[in-house]
This record gives C-alpha cells, sequence and structure tokens, in this order.
C-alpha cells in the first residue's frame, strides 16, 4: 500500500482523491483527468509495476448522477493488487481508452460502453459486445429497471417491492 | 464511366484475392455459439473478426433483483462445465462480505467440490482437443468418468449440470455415506483412465504434430491479455488463484503449478494433464485431513432452519420466512473475491449498499477476457489449427456472454 502511495506522490500527489481499504483490498480514487497516466505511471513504476489488468467495469449511482469506473490491476510479482476509481458525469460519459497499455481492456471497455455508455476516447473499436448493435438503451444504468414498469401484478408493496 | 481518364482512376488490382469465412455461430467444430468471420487466403487465415454475444444473458442486470441466495442459479451458468466453483466462489464471496467464520469441515468440503469439477472442467476440454484432433477414442473412455463426478453431484445437492451446490455459510447437509463411496469409487477408477486417456495422447505422433507449436502465445502477450487459468500457465506464468490468495484452506494442501513453456495446445493439454492429477491429490489429502465439526457456519439469515424447528421455533420461523421471501438485508460494502475457476481467475466484484439485493455485481469471466487473443492466435494459421487452438483454449460460451 505504502509503496502505491509514494509511487502516486512522485508525480500525482495532486490526483489522488483518497486511499481506502476495503476488505483487504486498497482502493485508490483518482481524479478523471489523468486517470491514463496514473494508471502508466503504476505500469512502468519499478515499486509497483502493476502489468496486469484483472477486470475493469463501471457502476452507476444515479442520486449522484455519476459513473465510476473502476480499474483493478495487480503485481502478479509482489502478488499486490490496487483498484482505481475514477468519478465520470453519467450525462454522456466519457474517458480516455487504456488499450495501448493492456489489451486486454479492449473488449472490456466496450463491454463497459455497451452496459453503461462510456465512451472511451481512443478505443480501435468502440461498438456493442454482448447486447445487439440496434440496441438504443444502455441496459446496466439504473434508470432502465429490470422488470416492465406498467406491470402491476407483481406489484408486492406489502413485501418491501414497490414495482 | 467518365470520358476522360485521370490517373488516379487507375486502380491496381489487389495481388491476392481473399475469400471470406463465416465459422459458426453454430458451427459443430466450435462446441458452443461463437462466430468468427475469417478473411482466408487459401487455407491460410489472414484476419479474424469474433462476434460474441450469442447466448448473453444479462446476469449482472438480473443479479441486481434477485436475493444473494437467489444469485448462485445464476453463477452455475457461467462456467457450466464447471458449475460447483462459481457457487463456491459466489457463497465466498458474500460470506467475506459478511465477515463469516467458515469452519474447517466446510473449507475441505468445498475443497473437494471444488477439484471435482475442475478434474470435470479440464476432462472435456483435454477430451475435445482429442476429438479435433481425430481422436474420438480417449473422449469416450473419459467422459465416464466425469458421469461418475456428476453422481456425485447429485448425491451431495440433487443435481448434474447446473448444480446450485452449497449454500451461503456451508452445505445444506453434510455428504452422505452414498457420497463418499461415490467419491471413494471415482478417486480409485480416475487414475488408471486418466493415465490410459494420458498414454492415448500425450506421445501420440499424430497428436503431437497436430498440437506442438499450433496456437500458441508468449508469456508477454499473455499477460498483456490478462489471460489466466491453464493458458497463462501453458505460457509460462506461475499464476494460480489457489496459491496467489488462498482461499478455502488451500494453504494446506500440498501441490505443485504446473507450467509449459510454448503456450502452445500441447501446452495447454498437458498443463491441464497434469492440474487433474494434482486435483487428485488435493482431493485424497482433503479426504484424509478432514476435519470433524458443523458443515455449515452460523449464519441463520442465510441458512434455512430445518423443517422441525421451523414449526416448533419463533426465530427459525421468521428467518425461514425472510430467506424464502428474500429480505433478508446484507451490510454495505465492496467487496471483489475471486477463485482459480476451471479456466482462470474467476472474480466477483460486489458493491452492497444494504439492501436485499447487490447494487452492483461484476463477474470477471476469465474467458471474456481471454477470448480477446483469439484473432491474433490464430493469424497466419490454417483453419484447422484454428479450430484446434478455440477448444484448446477452452472458451464456455455461457461464461463469455454471461
Amino acid at each position: 500500500m505504502e509503496n502505491i502511495v509514494n509511487a502516486l506522490n512522485e508525480k500525482f500527489a495532486d490526483q489522488i482523491v483518497s486511499i481506502e481499504t476495503l476488505y483487504d483490498f486498497p482502493v485508490i480514487l483518482v481524479k478523471k483527468e489523468r486517470i491514463v497516466d496514473v494508471i502508466d505511471h503504476l505500469y512502468n513504476h519499478p515499486e509497483t509495476k502493476f502489468q496486469y489488468l484483472t477486470t475493469l467495469c463501471a457502476i452507476h449511482y444515479p442520486e449522484q448522477s455519476q459513473i465510476a469506473v473502476m480499474y483493478q490491476l495487480h503485481n502478479l510479482e509482489s502478488n499486490q493488487r490496487v483498484r482505481l476509481k475514477i468519478y465520470l458525469s453519467d450525462f454522456r460519459p466519457v474517458t480516455p481508452t487504456i488499450t495501448h497499455i493492456f489489451s486486454a481492456a479492449n473488449w472490456l471497455e466496450r463491454e463497459t460502453f455497451d452496459f453503461f455508455g462510456v465512451n472511451f476516447i481512443g478505443h480501435p473499436n468502440l461498438k456493442r459486445i454482448l447486447n445487439v448493435e440496434e440496441m438504443i438503451i444502455f441496459p446496466l444504468r439504473k434508470e432502465y429497471p429490470l422488470e416492465d414498469q406498467t406491470r402491476e401484478d407483481k406489484n408486492d408493496t406489502m413485501f418491501g417491492r414497490s414495482a | 464511366m467518365s470520358e476522360k481518364y485521370h490517373d488516379s482512376d487507375i486502380v491496381v488490382p489487389e495481388e491476392k484475392q481473399y475469400s471470406y469465412l463465416n465459422l459458426g455461430p453454430t458451427h459443430p467444430a466450435t462446441h458452443g455459439i461463437f462466430q468468427n468471420v475469417l478473411k482466408m487466403d487459401g487455407e491460410i487465415i489472414v484476419d479474424s473478426e469474433p462476434t460474441i454475444g450469442y447466448i448473453h444473458r444479462a446476469f449482472e442486470k438480473l443479479a441486481e433483483r434477485r436475493p444473494y441466495n437467489q444469485i448462485t442459479p445464476i453463477t452455475d451458468r457461467l462456467n457450466y462445465c464447471s458449475a460447483p466453483i462459481n457457487n463456491i466462489g459466489w457463497h465466498m464471496t458474500v460470506e467475506k462480505l459478511l465477515g463469516v467464520e467458515i469452519p474447517k469441515r466446510v473449507q475441505y468440503l468445498r475443497v473437494i467440490i471444488m477439484e471435482l469439477a475442475r478434474i470435470t472442467d479440464h476432462i472435456i476440454c483435454n477430451s475435445v482437443i482429442g476429438v479435433d484432433t481425430g481422436a474420438l477414442t480417449g473422449f469416450v473412455y473419459i467422459f465416464q468418468q466425469r458421469e461418475l463426478v456428476y453422481e456425485i453431484y447429485e448425491e451431495i445437492c440433487g443435481a448434474r449440470l447446473t448444480t446450485n451446490i452449497g449454500r451461503i455459510g456451508g452445505f445444506e447437509r453434510d455428504f452422505s455415506p452414498k457420497a463418499w463411496e461415490k467419491i471413494d469409487k471415482f478417486l480409485k477408477i480416475m487414475p488408471e483412465t486418466l493415465k490410459e486417456f494420458e498414454s492415448l495422447l500425450k506421445r501420440n505422433r499424430i497428436f503431437m504434430d497436430r498440437t506442438i507449436k499450433v496456437g500458441g502465445i508468449t508469456a508477454e502477450r499473455a499477460l498483456n491479455y490478462s489471460f489466466s487459468g491453464p493458458n497463462l500457465r501453458a505460457a509460462g506464468v506461475d499464476y494460480d488463484v489457489r496459491v496467489a490468495k488462498p482461499y478455502s484452506s488451500y494453504e494446506d494442501f500440498d501441490f505443485v503449478i504446473p507450467i509449459g513453456t510454448n503456450g502452445d495446445v500441447y501446452d495447454r493439454f498437458m498443463v491441464r494433464q497434469e492440474e487433474m492429477w494434482q486435483s487428485l491429490s488435493i482431493i485424497k489429502q482433503a479426504i484424509a485431513k478432514l476435519p470433524e465439526g458443523p458443515y455449515h457456519a452460523d449464519v441463520p439469515e442465510f441458512y434455512l432452519p430445518p423443517k422441525e424447528e421451523v414449526y416448533n421455533n419463533m426465530e427459525a420461523l421468521i428467518y425461514q420466512f425472510k430467506i424464502v421471501m428474500g429480505e433478508t438485508d446484507v451490510p454495505k460494502g465492496e467487496v471483489y473475491h475471486s477463485v482459480e475457476g476451471g479456466n482462470g481467475e474467476l472474480g466477483f466484484y460486489l458493491i452492497s449498499d444494504g439492501g436485499r439485493t447487490p447494487y452492483r455485481l461484476h463477474f470477471r469471466r476469465p474467458c471474456f477476457i481471454f477470448y480477446q487473443a483469439y484473432p491474433e492466435m490464430i493469424k497466419g494459421s490454417m483453419l484447422s489449427d484454428a479450430i484446434l487452438t478455440m477448444s484448446s483454449m477452452n472458451v464456455i460460451a455461457g461464461e463469455l456472454d454471461a
């Protein structure tokens, strides 16, 4: 944990918003502007060398009108993991791609675009991957509920389920 | 046609004529629903464009409306060749969120189940590599042993393929004597068959010619593509979640992580083959060291009480009602837990907002991540090698498309 913070403080001290540990997993919230530089720095820095992208996904927070994008990196040599998080506006979310650092990010970013509409600038082939191309919504956003809202037969308010 | 010709109107014909071949979506050789549009020069693949999502079932969205115990059947349908690993991985994620202490016996029983599942997963992959090289015999032999494992699952949880095995906190019942009998039978028969299967293919000239230096990937590229599991280990990187971050008491067992050198089809085959031997050894160790104790943790909010208690005990009735109606709240939190699935690091990224369902659940599906390297791996190879490359990567459509 300290090595990550030290490595980040060398160049990106002003980019760190918060550092915490959630269930033995270090989570660093960074500003969205220079996320690619931060990841690149952690990739190359001899103290961290996070050269394995475990996963990447987005989370929608409609109350805050925000979409969080999390990057989970792993250093296989020292067996250290870190989760970087950025917050974007949920109206036309835009962030640069990291496909030039990790080839694995290609489909993961496409999936995030497919489900949340996050536009990864510079992505070589940003189009829908799991859903049909004709789809016009981003289904994992919270404004699209799973069930048809006009249905009344499932309105089971007695058990805490309103619609 | 314009009357006057300009230099720019003269088109130099491309020297090569490429043909396009649709491999899939429903092609018997691809063992699942995968479409690849191949740009072919004769029988050499120049480029390919995979299309996925044919069996996408919106699991991440579905999970946002389901109570935690109802998500287990969803995880069955990720990698359905080793469903128990997915189930148990999910249970462990929830247990991590709840901060539950799991009894040692449960952990050992889980190890036995997960290693059985790993064997079935590898049986399918390796025997299918055999089939794709033209050797159906091994497939027929070893599939009988897979049947034995399915009978063990049946004895433990009642289901065979999509198992929904165990509960959050442990198992719904202890292993019956019949189940132990079946495990013993399997442990007795499997080594013989596995040895026979191995000797059919391992030094077989045709098999070696077809698989060595076919569909290879270097360790650097494999890491950049975030490979995991046997495919990464075949490329020579000894990353295994069971060792890197032991879960469910894997640190108690003595086993070897096999690695390859070339990352080709043969190495993947051999790594899986050796992993099956290691799994058998882990199961034997787990049975030998199996501690006594309860077969489930003390999590009444998630663990259905026995029926006689439901009728006679007020609290048990409340818990029964809450579980069946799916009204159990869990603490707020953000947790990532990963297990070594049949294909690699199977991760569950769970965000709970304190309600009855997850706020967000993301599956890190190893297939989805490594299948994107497929075009790079088959570039310049023959069509028949592309089929072999795919089957040796063990791409499972359910896990790929979630």
